[in-house]
């Protein structure tokens, strides 16, 4: 058994793909489901229903939908590049502390000033914080060739400590009762909502213009041809005079700072606080989200809601039948294996003998 | 068995990849006792055909029979069983290992708990002796030369009682001297009753080797002729398909000093390089490739700087940045197309316009795609790259030649985007693995270049190559350069002698 490069590729190969992937997901999953002892089709259909059924269905997908775009986005453009940040989750935690640090300590000590100069300040304070962490495994890689899976991934570990340092500390809310969460974001801080009655905000619109910003850069600038270059051959991208080194470092403080930004749109949109749960590993997800999406920034948009909506549904769902909530994680997780697989397929064949 | 039955018999293989027919219902039979020479140029199938019978592929269609045998496809352990041995043309050893332990890797189950040295390495001697293949059996294989590698490479398969050997470009990484080496190691070969298939698209090889000449092209065996009956022209013809026009010399007028190479040395690699490059010269460095080519051309493609020594352009000291050997119009041929010259997953277009991307074909930060299409259809234009969807198929799909075509154009039609002919032209193993009709292309447009008044500098570990095109030789071993002399100065002897580091 081998495998072997078909002659060329399809285009329609490579579009029944992501659909053959869901489809052997789908049937997969489905034997978990009965392990489960629940009936198949009803299931799923609880989860379609509860992640895109009715309109508050609809609103809580995209909800959660929001702060995985933009950790998509920060996996995407950090992966096309071939630097593989996995540290979008503690970027995230970096970003929404830094975002409360600048917009909620206003309260008490003394930033008061007025909502309009202190939101930018906010967002690029939380922007910062995330592309910071990022900088030295950056510096680590291009200068010492540290492999920067492990060091973003063991910061990850590292910052949730100190946010729990400063929840436990500093930043904790003395009105929460004990409870370890940071003060709250002023009312004035708060991302609008999208539509009344939901939780859906506005952030969801900052996900959706960056990702089409970051198709159109990677599509149509230089900075975008450099990274695609040094992403698909850095060898050959510094032999015809691409910056590698800085073309990097460029793109792993917008990784950085995308997930950072992540942190600072659920605070400012959802929680308004931090807490050491205000991320179910959106991170992560980034990860999977991005890889679905086969680094595209626009199929982040709909890996995003698919994954979200599954999320959401299999909430739902769980309280139908009783199938426990981890089903979500187990197609999420299927859905990313069969997708590489089905991949694979479209450009390798396998010979038996 | 009868000694005149064939050894090897091949019936109407047929290998298809996508829509790709790399062997198209070839059949050939082996004589015991022969030497077969497979011709083809690169991509003609010849590859294909040796890996179908040593089953690293499954023929789509069509038999092999071994000693009279069917010989099961795809089952690499079977032709070994079968007593096929194959020396590839990037050997398979492992560098670390003593030559011993690289013959027994492999030899041994798993599962038995003693190694049996002492039998293997009595195997090894005899074998050695009887073929008068000397080499030390505790060497590591690190410390020996690419001959001696080879060699060991051949005692590989004939500890394993190979009865056909087959040699996949044996040559290309030898000196003239180690070459004649190897040629009576394979008389020798013949005499103790092995059959040989020797794989190569050098003429004067194939001829003064073989018996027998099987010529391959495009899939397709398209003659089989004795050897001694052979005309090289017309095996030359049936290899290519058509007449290659021979590259056009010129009149030879050296002009100023363009690029000069003082005393330059990289630790490991370089000790006192000195070469200076002069308008309208082609000056060429011979050498076994690792010798010190690698650094050298990436000094001189900006990607390094020297331990010592400086280099100048048009009498300026460049920085070792590509960025600025670029913008001082230097031409740079990479010698791996796939891995330095090209970025497969991009476009043709993008491709062409990489050195330029943020000077030429950019404004504020925005590519000019209209522009940099417009030059790369020019460039596919002027230097025939033949690719299937235009400007937009993606580098890797294009075949050797026409990357080659492609990196050629990038670097030399400057003009055509507004820049100047260039004044130095960097080429470091520019027909590495080409066909002959792609290689007499880049050789006239090295010596069009050449007779437009720009410096050549090439490096080569094939004379062919720099007999033809160098007006100067220096000869490069163990990172020391001989001293530049007009190529008429050279005979073959002298240059596989300074090749191999002997003083000159």
């Amino acid at each position: 058994m081998r495998l072997e490069a078909r002659g060329g590729v399809s285009r329609f190969a490579l579009v029944a793909a992501p659909f053959a992937a869901v489809a052997f997901t789908l049937v997969v999953s489905g034997l978990f489901v009965a392990w489960a002892g629940a009936p198949l089709g009803r299931t799923y259909a609880l989860i379609f229903e509860g992640g895109f059924g009715s309109r508050f269905a609809w609103s809580e997908t995209l909800t959660r939908a929001t702060p995985l775009i933009l950790t998509g986005l920060a996996a995407a453009v950090a992966f096309r590049a071939h630097f593989y940040n996995i540290g979008a989750e503690g970027q995230l935690y970096a970003g929404a502390l830094a975002a409360v640090a600048v917009g909620g300590l206003a309260d008490g000590s003394g930033w008061a000033s007025s909502p309009a100069l202190l939101f930018p300040a906010m967002i690029a304070a939380a922007m910062a914080a995330g592309a910071l962490l990022l900088l030295m495994p950056a510096l680590l890689r291009t200068r010492l060739h540290v492999d920067e899976v492990v060091t973003t991934l063991l910061l990850n570990f590292i910052v949730l400590l100190f946010v729990s340092m400063m929840l436990e500390g500093p930043m904790k809310d003395p009105a929460a009762m004990g409870w370890p969460q940071s003060v709250a974001l002023t009312d004035g801080l708060q991302l609008a909502k999208l539509i009344p009655r939901t939780r859906l905000h506005t952030g969801l619109l900052w996900g959706l213009a960056l990702a089409g910003l970051l198709w159109a850069v990677l599509r149509y600038t230089t900075f975008g041809f450099a990274v695609r270059a040094v992403g698909a051959n850095a060898r050959a991208a510094a032999f015809a005079g691409v910056p590698v080194t800085r073309t990097t470092i460029a793109v792993a403080l917008l990784s950085g700072a995308l997930a950072g930004l992540a942190g600072a749109i659920e605070v400012a949109g959802r929680t308004a606080y931090v807490t050491l749960d205000m991320s179910p590993g959106y991170g992560y997800s980034g990860i999977v989200i991005a890889m679905l999406a086969g680094l595209n920034p626009l199929g982040v948009v709909a890996a995003a809601i698919f994954v979200a909506g599954v999320l959401v549904g299999a909430d739902s769902m769980s309280r139908g039948v009783a199938v426990p909530t981890y089903i979500a994680e187990v197609i999420v997780a299927i859905s990313l294996l069969s997708m590489l697989v089905a991949t694979a397929f479209a450009r390798y064949r396998l010979r038996w003998n | 068995m009868d000694p005149r039955a064939p050894v090897l018999r091949l019936t109407g293989i047929t290998k298809r990849f996508g829509p790709l027919t790399a062997n198209d219902a070839i059949s050939l039979e082996l004589a015991h006792g022969e030497v077969l020479a497979l011709l083809g140029e690169n991509g003609a199938g010849k590859s294909t055909l040796v890996s179908i019978l040593f089953g690293h592929y499954v023929p789509d269609e069509g038999t092999i029979e071994a000693f009279g045998r069917p010989l099961p496809p795809g089952d690499p352990a079977a032709a070994l069983a079968a007593g096929i041995g194959m020396v590839h043309q990037h050997f398979a050893l492992a560098d670390n290992l003593s030559v011993l332990d690289n013959v027994m890797l492999g030899t041994e189950p798993l599962w038995r708990p003693k190694s049996r040295r002492a039998e293997a390495r009595a195997r090894l001697v005899a074998t050695a002796q009887r073929f008068g293949l000397a080499v030390d059996p505790d060497a590591r294989v690190a410390a020996l030369s690419v001959g001696e590698r080879q060699r060991v490479e051949i005692l590989k398969a004939l500890t394993r009682d190979a009865r056909v050997l087959i040699l996949d470009e044996p040559t290309a990484v030898l000196t003239p001297q180690e070459s004649e080496s190897l040629f009576a190691t394979l008389e020798r070969l013949v005499a103790e009753g092995l059959s040989l298939i020797f794989i190569s698209h050098k003429l004067p090889e194939v001829l003064r080797v073989s018996d027998r000449i099987a010529v391959l092209r495009a899939g397709k065996l398209v003659a089989t002729r004795a050897t001694e009956s052979a005309d090289r022209g017309a095996l030359a013809h049936l290899m290519v398909g058509r007449d290659v026009p021979a590259p056009v010399a010129r009149p030879h007028t050296a002009g100023s000093v363009v690029c000069a190479i003082e005393g330059v040395t990289v630790a490991n690699a370089l000790t006192s390089v000195s070469l200076a490059l002069r308008a309208g010269e082609i000056a060429a460095i011979a050498g076994v490739s690792g010798n010190g080519q690698q650094a050298l051309a990436e000094i001189l493609c900006g990607l390094r700087a020297p331990d010592a020594g400086r280099v100048t352009v048009a009498g300026r000291a460049l920085p070792a940045d590509a960025r600025a050997w670029i913008a001082a119009g230097v031409a740079r041929i990479p010698d791996d197309r796939h891995a330095v010259g090209l970025i497969g997953d991009l476009p043709l277009w993008e491709n062409a316009i990489a050195e330029h991307y943020r000077t030429r074909f950019a404004r504020r930060g925005i590519v000019r795609r209209r522009a940099a299409r417009r030059f790369a259809r020019e460039v596919v234009g002027r230097f025939d790259v033949r690719a299937g969807g235009g400007v937009d198929t993606p580098a890797r799909a294009l075949s050797g030649g026409n990357m080659q075509k492609l990196i050629l154009g990038r670097a030399l039609a400057g003009e055509a985007a507004g820049g100047t002919a260039p004044p130095l032209i960097v080429a470091n193993q520019p027909t590495w693995g080409l066909d002959i009709g792609a290689v007499a292309f880049v050789h006239q447009q090295l010596l069009d270049a050449c007779a437009r008044g720009a410096a050549v500098l090439l490096i080569s570990d094939d004379l062919d190559e720099i007999f033809a095109l160098a007006d100067r030789i220096a000869v490069i071993h163990g990172g020391r350069l001989t001293p530049a002399r007009p190529a008429a100065d050279w005979d073959l002897p002298a240059i596989g002698l300074a090749m191999a580091g002997a003083s000159a």
